[in-house]
């Protein structure tokens, strides 16, 4: 426990969630004026050197999560899903904290530990606070209310995955000092701080935005929020991002130097860098000098690598390979923080499984690089690597000495020093300039009187704390003495504000969706609860506008209402082009009219070889009657498909139309502990009669006793096998593995 | 104003500087950049830091609000929200919440115009 967690936290105790079970989002919602977070300020990984998983020994990995869901082929590893060693973030902001929260919860699963979420549209102009939970646009109102439901469910999200989760959020706009105080009552762990984003960006008074900062960050840092700063915002604005290096270094160089004279030690200093190129472009020699440059100039702050969403369109695949070669330099370099960007955000909001995708992609990446840099060094002597460093470097000097010439940063800022797409010292004359007298809050500063007091803890600048004495306070104090404590020193004394929009509440959305969570209604959603939102992939023949065209067509047919292209690519201008279209499915199904066949229950992989290497076990297998059907018969037996032989069974196929006497023959033959027939045809219940007359024939041969008889077919039951004599059915969506298994376990139980 | 790269030129006297040497400049630099905002902000408030002060004081956003833009028009920010707070707790005898509240509704507000006459 740090210290500042000594007078925090008395929380209302939730019971734990169960991973069977979705959260309960109403009840959440409820007693939040009596929740606490548990604790406060960042939490990193712990980082574990030599970590063993499975047969491998990683370099680079945090302790495992208790809960998990591990990358795609982990099954082929005994399941392992291990964890980086840095913290991994993804956006989350649906606009509605009901739904962000059951996404949350699915990112933490895959690995996320640092879960952000964007301000609604429009946010950082308002001076003061939002309160209650209306709905937001792009993003969500940041609130009181939503923050406390918020952490609330991610301390119990936490708690199922076995790993602490940082909550972070934006301390920007011109309430900036309010909301960091309110993120450091509701246990926020990390956020955005950087004032040079509200004047670049939102046209916020300069003065204002610097004198606001100062008391921000100050705040910030007692509650051991990690601050990440905004510098990345110009990647994104700037016409040819890779020249604004030496510029980024600027932004950051003023943010951290601000940050640390107005009280904020440097490791809750996070630099939000990016690689600023992409392909075509050859991004990755001219991103990495920079990143050295960077971490060369910056080693003493923490580094929150970023991926680019600069030239980022609507084909996820193309950004996916970006953030790979972004995850490369994170590798080669350094990162505490690996952000993530969803590889939709170029088209939409993200949407819930993109989340995932790009947890998942970072994850993956970061564990398939684990200890390469121990391997594959930089060539620091490179004459272009060591020339570019060093190049990038004196851009950035040149262009703080241009800019103290000129009168300083805020002159620099009312010259449009920044955010120009010349590479300093040229210049296009194309920069954001701002007006010191301008903006949004000009002339809202005031200078502090003489008398200028303020009786709270971690209150930045002048304060005249003696004039305490004339009510009684000593000089030896706590500056809140007088009041009887401040929120930042007890932390009952914060108060609570319930919703003040009856029309626009989350109480309100959720009795919207109430019927389907109680009868178990299923929607399709990719944002909220009941949206209904699917996406169809198609190729269509034809020329792309053409293929557009008719991909909304063909959505009408397939009754989607508000159909939207989201995506195209052209295969070729006249062959065709593929689409991705999406629309809304206005059809729920009612979970209590489906029938779930219960899972069969498979064994592992290594149980499974064990038995048949020390048994060698043999099986028969034959498509029967006049049936010339082999793709299914080949998925069950094809080591290519994860079939039988996969586990090392010797199985030997007959082919397709063989009658029952000859598969019986080699069954003796081959001195077969299984035999397996394939019968695809239903017509007058040849199936049946085949598995009748193969147990029949056994029985008639004396070998029915030493041979396993299992039948398959997309119309096949186990139900219809076993009244068919056999020992077992399986149908559609069969794996060998439970094949596999259920031969290893019936030769296990009859002692075959 | 639009200019053509003049790097080549321009960086001639940092060509001698070591790697670390242009590093110490650059934090030089960085540093002299910063200290007149810092001092600006050591020295100056506005009606987000004094709202952020009132709700250390346990008040709740919509007070915060009401009370901070009272201070504002009758011009006394520069001594502090939390400073008329204090005058009104002492006067009315109550705790910082009921203060507050008070303050919001209009109440209270002799006891920093007393203190500040040249307040308006």
């Amino acid at each position: 426990m740090s210290e500042q967690d000594v007078h925090f936290g008395r929380p209302l105790s939730d019971p734990p969630l169960s991973p069977d079970e979705k959260l309960d989002v109403a009840a959440l919602l409820d007693g939040l004026e009596h929740y606490r977070p548990r604790r406060r300020g960042w939490t990193w990984r712990k980082r574990v050197p030599n970590q063993r998983a499975y047969e491998f020994t990683y370099h680079e990995t945090a302790e495992p999560l208790e809960r998990s869901i591990p990358l795609p082929a982990a099954h082929y590893f005994d399941n392992i899903d291990p964890q980086p060693d840095c913290v991994i973030t993804t956006e989350i902001a649906s606009g509605r904290p009901e739904d962000d929260i059951r996404r949350m919860r699915m990112a933490a699963w895959h690995g996320a530990d640092h879960l952000m979420v964007i301000r609604t549209a429009g946010q950082s102009h308002m001076d003061g606070l939002l309160e209650g939970t209306p709905e937001g646009v792009g993003g969500i109102a940041i609130t009181r209310k939503q923050l406390r439901f918020t952490r609330r469910a991610l301390d119990l999200i936490e708690e199922e995955v076995g790993r602490p989760v940082n909550f972070h959020s934006y301390v920007s706009g011109v309430a900036g000092p309010e909301i960091a105080v309110m993120f450091a009552e509701e246990g926020v762990n990390g956020a955005h701080q950087d004032p040079q984003y509200n004047v670049l960006y939102r046209n916020i008074n300069m003065y204002r935005s610097f004198v606001d900062a100062a008391e921000a960050k100050h705040v910030m840092a007692s509650a051991g929020i990690l601050q990440i700063d905004g510098a990345h915002n110009a990647n994104a604005t700037a016409i040819k991002a890779w020249k604004v290096m030496a510029e980024l270094l600027v932004q950051h160089a003023v943010n951290c130097a601000f940050s640390e004279a107005v009280g904020m030690p440097a490791e809750l200093i996070a630099l939000s860098t990016v690689p600023p190129d992409a392909a075509p472009a050859p991004c990755m020699r001219m991103d990495l000098p920079y990143a050295i440059a960077l971490r060369d100039l910056f080693g003493r702050y923490k580094m929150r690598a970023q991926q680019n969403t600069r030239y980022m369109e609507s084909d996820g695949r193309d950004a996916t390979v970006s953030h790979v070669m972004n995850l490369l330099i994170s590798r080669l370099t350094s990162a505490d923080i690996q952000s993530t960007i969803t590889p939709d955000e170029g088209r939409n909001v993200p949407w819930h499984y993109n989340n995932v995708a790009a947890v998942d992609t970072a994850k993956q990446s970061l564990i398939g690089m684990d200890g390469l840099c121990e391997m594959v060094k930089i060539d620091r002597d490179n004459p272009e690597l060591k020339a570019r460093v060093r190049e990038v470097k004196e851009r950035a000097v040149l262009f703080l000495e241009a800019m103290l010439e000129d009168g300083g940063y805020f002159a620099g800022v009312e010259k449009a020093y920044f955010v120009d797409s010349g590479e300093y010292p040229e210049t296009n004359d194309d920069g954001i300039g701002r007006d010191s007298q301008g903006g949004v809050a000009a002339g809202s500063i005031v200078p502090r009187a003489d008398d200028y007091l303020a009786p709270v803890c971690h209150h930045f600048g002048e304060n005249h704390l003696e004039l305490l004495a004339e009510y009684g306070v000593s000089p030896e104090s706590r500056a809140c003495e007088f009041i009887g404590g401040c929120t930042l020193c007890d932390d009952s004394t914060v108060p609570f504000i319930d919703e003040l929009d009856p029309t626009d509440n989350a109480p309100l959305r959720l009795m919207q969706t109430a019927e389907a969570r109680e009868r178990g209604l299923i929607t399709p959603e990719v944002e909220w609860a009941g949206d209904g939102v699917v996406v169809v992939t198609m190729f269509l023949p034809a020329s792309e506008q053409v293929a557009e065209a008719a991909a909304l067509e063909l959505g009408r047919e397939m009754n989607l209402a508000d159909c939207e292209v989201i995506h195209k690519r052209v295969m070729h201008p006249a062959e065709g082009a593929l689409v991705e279209l999406k629309g809304r499915l206005d059809a729920t199904v009612d979970l209590t009219t489906l029938e779930i066949p219960e899972p069969p229950e498979v064994l592992t992989d290594e149980e499974v070889r064990e038995f048949v290497h020390e048994r060698n076990v043999r099986c028969v297998a034959a498509t029967v009657g006049e049936d010339e059907h082999s793709v299914g018969m080949r998925e069950i037996i094809d080591i290519k498909h994860g079939g039988l032989e996969k586990w090392g069974f010797s199985v030997t196929y007959l082919g397709t139309s063989v009658p029952i006497e000859k598969v019986l023959d080699a069954a003796i033959e081959h001195a077969a502990s299984a035999v397996l027939i394939s019968t695809i045809i239903t017509h007058a219940d040849v199936h049946r009669e085949m598995m009748r007359k193969l147990s029949d024939l056994a029985e008639e041969k004396g070998v029915r006793g030493r041979l396993l008889l299992i039948a398959g077919g997309t119309q096949v039951t186990d139900e219809i096998a076993r009244d068919s004599g056999m020992d077992a059915g399986f149908g559609r969506r069969t794996k060998g593995i439970d094949v596999a298994s259920f031969i290893v376990k019936t030769m296990r139980e009859r002692e075959i | 104003m639009a200019r053509e790269d003049t790097f080549a030129e321009a960086r001639k006297h940092l060509e001698g500087l070591t790697d670390s040497e242009l590093e110490a400049r650059f934090w030089e630099l960085s540093g002299q950049c910063v200290d007149p905002m810092v001092e600006l902000a050591r020295t100056h408030t506005s009606p987000s830091i004094e709202r952020s002060v009132l709700m250390r004081m346990g008040i709740d956003s919509l007070t915060c609000k009401a009370v901070v833009a009272e201070c504002e028009a009758r011009g006394l920010l520069g001594h502090g929200a939390g400073h008329v707070m204090l005058l009104a707790m002492r006067g009315l005898g109550v705790d910082a919440p009921s203060a507050a509240a008070r303050l919001a509704a209009g109440e209270g507000w002799e006891f920093a115009e007393s203190k500040w006459d040249d307040g308006r």
